[in-house]
């Protein structure tokens, strides 16, 4: 479980999160969904550590994760996995050697348990044997994606964080990476969180939701609780499409 | 200004102490060097080969048209020639034009990773991205360019030496006499001191100006050109420098 307290990041003078507290709980993927500039990346990235926040703790099962000194924040980046928004995979690598890089930084497997683990993952996110050898940017955009989860699980994590999963993909390759995110969130029992604006994504396989509005939590919640909630925030976010104003007047 | 210069500046240190630490992982760390041995060093040989024969071609064209006169023996055109390519056109004009290349390379494909969110996947994953990325380059300029800067010696003097003879405005034979004419072997000290001083400013300012990049695709290109222009002036600098504390 991941336990986000009182999270508050200034840059000059924007005040971008204004205290943020939540729970992210294990075997869930929990999804924070916000309009652009709402503060949902810079959150994350407080997470995960790549933003020091001003204020606030976040407590990886117990483990303050913020107060921590760095040589043991190493070692527990070891459970980590995230996948970025432009995959981030080292272009100048193969895909197997992308997958391959956590092993041979951080683990203490033989050469064949590393390459059966490369084997798993690449099979596990449905990479064909043929695209092992391609160079990382020569692959789709879906394609990268999935890659990206690989590598992310490769250390066999129990925290994956993935920042705007879909962005740049068609909507049917959006689909098959959520449902890739949720399995490996139940398989794993991984603590998931993804940060999104893809109303699908809520949907589909929103656990857990958190809404931020400029800086603050407005709302919490299931996904499918989303499409009854009456609080202006969540109107004033979910319900501007025509589309989803449809879907709640069905149901209603 | 002043006050971006001396921030820059404090940055740049900064920026060195968490490069300059052992890596995480020796096994990596070499292949890498060798990767960027490959790729900042071999690949520039040929470079190196045109530029300097060449250079020196010119360099004996210009010194037997200054030095035209029957009471001067082409052994000092041979002497003048060696000099000037000894200690300054290998090892400051070559580098500048490594600096060019090499420096380029290196800021902008520091900064790809950068936009790119490579770095930022490094960091997830607990390694520190300035040593991963930055140390083989700085060791491999560090260990090539002097080898560089030898070859580029030797071309030079066979570029200064094939001119002449073919251009029939020296006596070879009395032309190659003043390439080993009191020869001060220092020099080649000198040469390869300023050579090594060069190899980590072109490698650390590059990474610096690479590693900072903050936007797009237009931002890495900006930060290439700075980086070669502060590249310049900073070995023009060094150049002054060293050559006022080592040949005084």
């Amino acid at each position: 479980m991941i336990e986000v307290r009182g999270i508050k990041k200034s840059f000059g003078d924007q005040e971008v999160l204004k205290g943020i507290d939540m729970q992210l709980q294990r075997g869930q993927c929990n999804l924070i969904i916000g309009s652009s500039g709402s503060g949902k990346t810079v959150l994350l990235k407080s997470i995960v550590g790549l933003v020091k926040p001003d204020a606030g703790q976040v407590l990886l099962d117990g483990r303050d994760w913020t107060g921590m000194p760095e040589r043991e924040r190493k070692v527990l980046r070891q459970e980590m996995g995230m996948v970025f928004q432009a995959s981030a995979l080292f272009t100048s690598l193969t895909v197997e050697e992308n997958v391959r890089f956590p092993l041979d930084f951080f683990s203490t497997m033989s050469l064949t348990e590393k390459n059966a683990r490369i084997a798993f993952c690449l099979d596990r996110v449905r990479i064909p044997q043929s695209a092992m050898r391609k160079n990382a940017a020569e692959l789709s955009g879906g394609m990268q994606k999935r890659v990206a989860i690989a590598r992310a699980i490769a250390l066999n994590p129990k925290y994956l964080f993935c920042d705007e999963p879909n962005s740049g993909l068609d909507p049917e390759t959006s689909v098959v990476i959520d449902q890739l995110i949720q399995e490996l969130t139940r398989e794993f029992a991984m603590t998931t969180v993804v940060n999104t604006h893809d109303m699908n994504s809520v949907l589909e396989i929103g656990d857990h939701v958190v809404l931020l509005r400029h800086g603050y939590k407005a709302w919490e919640g299931s996904g499918p609780e989303i499409l009854k909630a009456t609080d202006q925030e969540v109107v004033d976010y979910v319900f501007v499409s025509a589309l989803f104003k449809k879907v709640r007047e069905a149901l209603s | 200004m002043l006050h971006g210069f001396f921030l820059g500046l404090g940055s740049y240190f900064l920026f060195l102490g968490s490069v300059l630490r052992r890596p995480e992982s020796w096994r990596e760390f070499g292949k890498s060097l060798m990767r960027e041995i490959e790729l900042l060093g071999l690949s520039s040989i040929p470079l190196v080969i045109f530029i300097s024969l060449f250079m020196g071609a010119v360099l004996t064209i210009q010194t037997a048209i200054n030095l035209d006169d029957p009471f001067i023996p082409d052994l000092f055109i041979g002497v003048a020639v060696r000099e000037g390519i000894v200690l300054e056109f290998s090892p400051t004009i070559v580098s500048l034009i490594l600096a060019g290349k090499v420096g380029s390379n290196i800021s902008s494909s520091l900064g790809a990773m950068r936009v790119t969110e490579q770095m930022d996947a490094l960091q997830v994953m607990g390694v520190n991205p300035a040593s991963y990325l930055v140390l083989p380059k700085i060791a491999a300029c560090l260990m090539f360019f002097p080898v560089l800067i030898i070859f580029s010696i030797g071309m030079g003097l066979l570029g200064g030496y094939l001119a002449g003879d073919w251009l029939q405005m020296v006596n070879p034979d009395h032309f190659l006499m003043g390439y080993f004419d009191e020869f001060n072997p220092f020099f080649i000290v000198y040469a390869l001191t300023k050579t090594v001083f060069f190899a980590f400013i072109i490698s650390s300012i590059s990474a610096w100006y690479g590693f900072h990049v903050k936007g797009g695709a237009v931002e890495v290109g900006k930060a290439s050109t700075k980086a070669v222009v502060a590249m310049s002036f900073t070995i023009i600098l060094f150049n002054y420098i060293l050559t006022n504390v080592m040949l005084q």
